[in-house]
């Protein structure tokens, strides 16, 4: 069983088609419809045959239908972006600053900061939306709409635009919305006014086919690539934001590293140490004008940290001693990442100002003039249980509390590993005595064993104030790939909108001669290209007017 | 174009497609390197008490319940008398409590454990990268792993003598 | 230099002002007695783009001096961006006009461009020095690109809105008569805002409050006391205030809880304000006019081919997309990389500029693959300015983000 359709121009167009292929007849129409103007249909595609619309019987085909009409598409994405929209109601829980180690501490900060409201948001995951299966599928559901739209549409699209449809069958002329019978007489005229119009045609800009009575003058066929090629840029950057999904493609961590540490970098054999962080301010002569800020209040200029990067020559197993070689040394400030075979630290956050030793002074009271023993250093991170100090001295820690705080049985204990308020419970052993006094360093001050005569005071001094950095670690193989489909979508955009396809047909038949035109978008500018191409033929502007057919038509 | 070329190129780019969205689903939802039961043990290197190196391969053949905690964690200590008493009960059986501390300094466990008298194994994740590897979050977080390395058990909360007997029973089935 | 760009400023609005004018008596004069009506638009009209656009040239200076006088370009706060959105609606009003020729566009164009101007100078315009996350290239171009297809959409807008006002019909009441009414407050709630905000700004206004932060984690537990000040007279105070330094009114009620935030407190009662002043004002125009205010401005709009208004509006559109996609989108997600390594991060900024991508792609779709021409289309680009101006006001006053500025 063949399906093709036979014109009267003798060519056979397939099953489907609106306009001959080859002569531009409309198939579908009688005679007596014809005569109306009003009927004729589409010049989507040109009239071709466009398979989605042909077949629906099986599975397959519906599915596929289904993804390629444009109302379907219009309604994923106004889902999807009220979708979004709601997400951005109350903060997703990557934004909440307060830690939500697990479910229940979640549900508590939303409904505890929110209510009734916030609980019903958790409830109905809103907030961790735009990584939910369900939103990312409605991603996926544009994704697939926009490949089979595509490639619904661009096959016919091609085979129209392939050889410049000349068409010359009178009914196409007469159904076209741009549409003016010129009122030239005469064998000679006729043929002048062809050739004028071509002349001026050509120097317009357009491109001439065809030859004797009917002539296509055409420009900007390109731009009607211009929505394909989008597409396909769009597909391809989808395609890079899905494949990010492959674990080796993808890192993305955080870290703290304080100063003088140095710290593994996850999900990769490198080490990084932070040799220092500094912010810097903008300084009182650097303000372009008077900002009338309260005292006190300054603008940051820079975030830096200094780092070195290292990899680890060993198996990397957690916990174990890395073999550290240096591979890279630099700064980070934030917009300007290190990076280092694709990984890459960004500067984020920082804590600055946290105490990383205290710093005392032994003194013996019994010592002539009270002397001055040493230095004694407890870092507060990693404090030594011994610190020899002078000739004969020993400080040994019995209790470290970093955050030092009343336990509820009377017990000490502390709040967390950061040292915000540091208790020491020391022993002071003069060696050669043997004599030992307990001290406690507790809130800034100190508590003695002996309370009336301690034999060993320690005196304060500034304790070393460190920094600590709050680094990002991304890594992101895709990221060319995802350019890409953006500068090609761009490119397909800027070709679908800034330009279009414009077509002015010149056709003579009986002793008439016919103008008709047709452009995929801005009927107003072809209708002012009409009006200059009268001017040049010293014909009125009148006789251009643009048909409201297409307009009320459902394509 | 043929009929049935058509239908089989229209299902060829549907399953492309299919493909690709469950791929989507699937790397959306998954959380790659979250450890969850069933899975093998991840080996590390850390130093115990008496400042030596020691793996978790050590301890291949027998089972292994790893307490990560911390001292400043309220119910990691109340669970400490517990794990000493099943570590006492079980460690004829081929079973060992090992507790790693995460994170803090030496001196600050160590006069913990000191108070709460317990003997199983302590050792020191002191940089806490076993602690991420094994995405511990909230604590007191306890793996139960069988004598083949394969983890059967993940309990965050503080447990019960009666929780851990049952936790342990199931992982040395 | 900094004074004569303000100055440069304010003379680029005044004009503005006394474009819209013009342009209004362009439209509405013609049927006073003695005067060809052709000739009259035609004349005024003129007038008005001659001065729109030395309107225009002062405010390009304004941007140049204010550019050279920080060292950067005049993108970085609130006061800045809102003011180039202005320029930008002012372009696009050219460019519109450029292809079109229909003078009757600025009657619509130039007061939007007005209200803008005087709506960024609510904010505060001192030239503050950038901030680490700004001090990059990228943001300048993305946010000076945005800026101008956001401006150019507006036009799309504007010409919608007219092609609204000129083809629905008013004799009887209908769903369409009410939106439309509806969108008329809305913009008079921007009005009031502006003129509440400045007609109250004098010290003697303002009112300061103190009130208890709670932990978030443990309700009812006070984390700190914070301080706020109001610049618009109380309407609703913070919870659990004290008031530190008295204003002209005490609050007539507390805000409610689930308003999280520093200053929820503060914006919910600059919402309430604008509302309440848009009303008013609403009301009073109803009074005065004494029909719906649509149908007032119809009877103008008369002569005006709505074809033509409505292929304004697309082609608006058609040109404002690709470049709000590549501002807006493509440019914003280089910075958003270099930045904070992740090109996107479903930040409320982020997710509402793809929310207004999505929807002019909508609209797009709609208009070219479905035929959805006229009031349909007219519609949709309405809604789709409304979006834009909830990422310009909303996201950066409302939710709190990376993204935020200072607000009121």
């Amino acid at each position: 069983m063949s399906d093709d359709r036979k014109c009267e121009c003798g060519h056979t167009n397939p099953i489907g088609t609106v306009l001959c292929e080859s002569c531009g007849k409309p198939l579908l129409m009688t005679d007596a419809e014809l005569e109306e103007a009003d009927n004729f249909p589409s010049m989507r595609y040109e009239g071709m045959a466009r398979r989605s619309k042909t077949y629906s019987r099986k599975l397959v085909d519906k599915v596929w239908n289904f993804f390629s009409s444009v109302k379907i598409a219009v309604i994923i994405i106004i889902i999807t972006l009220v979708m979004a929209s709601v997400g951005t109601i109350l903060p997703q829980k990557m934004y909440v600053q307060v830690p939500l180690l697990d479910e229940q501490m979640t549900r508590d900060y939303y409904s505890g900061t929110y209510g009734l409201f916030g609980d019903i948001y958790y409830l109905l995951g809103f907030h961790e939306m735009y990584n939910s299966w369900w939103f990312v599928t409605l991603m996926a559901m544009i994704g697939i709409s926009l490949v089979i739209c595509s490639l619904d549409r661009i096959i016919p699209l091609y085979k129209a635009l392939r050889k410049p449809r000349i068409n010359q069958h009178l009914a196409f002329y007469r159904g076209q919305r741009l549409f003016i019978p010129l009122p030239v007489e005469g064998a000679k005229e006729l043929d002048a006014t062809m050739d004028q119009t071509k002349g001026w045609l050509k120097k317009r800009g357009y491109k001439i086919f065809g030859e004797g009575t009917s002539i296509l003058a055409e420009k900007g066929r390109i731009s009607r690539w211009g929505p394909y090629i989008n597409h396909v840029g769009l597909i391809v950057f989808l395609l890079g934001v899905l494949l990010r999904g492959v674990p080796a493609f993808h890192i993305e961590e955080f870290i703290w590293v304080r100063e003088g540490q140095t710290v593994s970098i996850p999900g990769t054999k490198l080490f990084v140490k932070n040799l220092e962080y500094k912010t810097e301010y903008y300084a009182e002569d650097e303000y372009v004008e008077e900002l009338g800020m309260k005292e006190g209040m300054v603008i940051p200029k820079n975030f830096q940290t200094d780092v070195i990067i290292y990899k680890n020559e060993n198996e990397n197993l957690p916990g174990a001693e890395p073999n550290l070689t240096q591979v890279k040394e630099g700064p980070i400030t934030v917009n300007h990442p290190i990076t280092y075979q694709g990984i890459s630290l960004f500067q984020l956050d920082r804590r600055e100002q946290i105490l990383g030793a205290l710093n005392f002074t032994l003194i013996d009271m019994d010592s002539p003039d009270s002397k001055e023993i040493g230095e004694v250093k407890i870092d507060l991170f990693d404090p030594s249980s011994e610190i020899k100090v002078g000739e004969n001295y020993v400080v040994r820690i019995l209790d470290y509390f970093p955050d030092y705080q009343m336990g509820t049985d009377n017990r000490p204990q502390t709040k967390g590993v950061l040292p915000n308020n540091p208790m020491v419970a020391m022993e002071i052993v003069d060696t050669k005595t043997n004599v030992l006094e307990r001290v406690a360093y507790v809130a800034g001050g100190f508590v003695q064993q002996n309370e009336n005569t301690p034999r060993f005071q320690l005196a304060t001094h500034m304790p070393d104030l460190i920094d600590s950095s709050g680094l990002i670690v991304r890594k992101d193989t895709m990221l060319p790939l995802i350019l890409f489909g953006a500068i090609v979508s761009m490119i397909g955009l800027v070709m679908g909108f800034y330009w279009n396809h414009r077509r002015i047909w010149i056709h003579m038949e009986a002793g008439r001669i016919y103008v008709a035109g047709h452009t995929n978008k801005n009927w107003f500018g072809l209708k002012q290209e009409a009006k200059f191409l009268m001017k040049h033929l010293n014909l009125s502007n009148d006789l251009v007017a643009v048909q409201d057919k297409d307009k009320k038509k459902n394509t | 174009m043929g009929k049935e070329k058509r239908i089989y190129m229209r299902i060829g780019v549907l399953g492309i497609l299919l493909i690709a969205l469950v791929f989507a689903i699937y790397s959306s939802i998954s959380k790659p390197g979250l450890l969850k039961v069933g899975d093998e043990a991840p080996n590390f290197s850390l130093k115990d008490r008496e400042d030596k190196n020691v793996t978790l391969a050590d301890l291949k053949g027998k089972t292994v319940i790893l307490n990560f905690w911390g001292t400043w964690c309220e119910p990691c200590r109340n669970e400490m008398p517990a794990l000493e008493k099943i570590y006492q009960k079980y460690k004829s059986d081929d079973v060992v409590v090992i507790g790693l501390n995460v994170g803090e300094a030496k001196l600050t466990a160590e006069q913990f454990i000191r108070q709460v008298e317990v003997t199983f194994p302590i050792w020191f994740d002191s940089r806490k990268e076993v602690t991420k590897r094994y995405s511990v979050g909230k604590m007191p977080t306890t793996y139960f792993i069988d004598k083949d390395g394969v983890i059967r058990v993940i309990k965050t909360g503080e447990m019960t003598e009666r929780v851990m007997e049952q936790l342990l029973s199931e992982t040395k089935q | 230099m900094i004074e004569l760009s303000g100055n440069l400023l304010l003379g680029a609005f005044i004009l503005y002002l006394i474009a819209t004018m013009l342009f209004t008596v362009a439209i509405t004069g013609r049927k006073w007695s003695n005067r060809d009506p052709e000739e009259h638009a035609t004349k005024y009209g003129r007038i008005g783009m001659v001065v729109s656009l030395i309107g225009f040239i002062l405010h390009l200076g304004q941007i140049v001096l204010r550019w050279a006088a920080a060292g950067r370009s005049p993108t970085s706060n609130m006061f800045e961006f809102i003011s180039l959105f202005a320029f930008f609606i002012v372009a696009g009003f050219l460019i519109l006009y450029y292809l079109y020729r229909l003078t009757i566009l600025g009657a619509f164009s130039m007061p939007l461009a007005a209200i803008m101007l005087a709506y960024a100078s609510v904010f505060p315009k001192e030239i503050t020095p950038l901030v680490p996350s700004l001090q990059n290239y990228w943001l300048q171009i993305h946010v000076s690109t945005v800026s101008l297809g956001e401006g150019i959409l507006a036009i799309g807008f504007a010409a919608g809105l007219m092609y609204l006002i000129r083809t629905i019909p008013q004799k009887i009441r209908s769903k369409s008569t009410f939106m439309l009414e509806l969108t008329i407050s809305v913009i008079l709630m921007m009005i009031g805002f502006i003129v509440v905000s400045f007609a109250l700004q004098s010290p003697n206004m303002a009112t300061t409050f103190e009130f208890p932060v709670y932990d978030a984690n443990n309700p009812g537990v006070v984390k700190e006391m914070q301080q706020v000040e109001y610049k618009l007279p109380a309407i609703a105070g913070p919870q659990d205030y004290t008031i530190i330094k008295e204003g002209p009114m005490k609050p007539l009620f507390e805000t409610p809880t689930f308003m999280h935030g520093l200053d929820a407190a503060r914006k919910f009662n600059t919402v309430i304000w604008s509302v309440m002043s848009g009303l008013v004002l609403y009301g009073l125009l109803r009074l005065i006019l004494r029909k719906r205010i649509a149908a007032a401005m119809q009877p103008a709009m008369d002569d005006i081919d709505p074809e033509l208004l409505d292929e304004i509006s697309y082609r608006a559109i058609a040109i404002g997309y690709p470049i709000f996609t590549l501002g807006g989108l493509i440019f914003a997600m280089i910075w958003a990389h270099e930045a904070w390594g992740r090109f996107w991060g479903w930040d409320p900024k982020e997710t509402w500029a793809l929310i207004v991508w999505l929807f002019y792609s909508a609209y797009l779709h709609l208009r070219l693959s479905k035929g959805w021409l006229g009031e349909k289309s007219a519609w949709m680009a309405v809604v789709g300015f409304v979006i834009i101006l909830i990422t310009l006001v909303v996201v950066n006053l409302v939710i709190v983000g990376l993204h935020s500025y200072a607000g009121v």
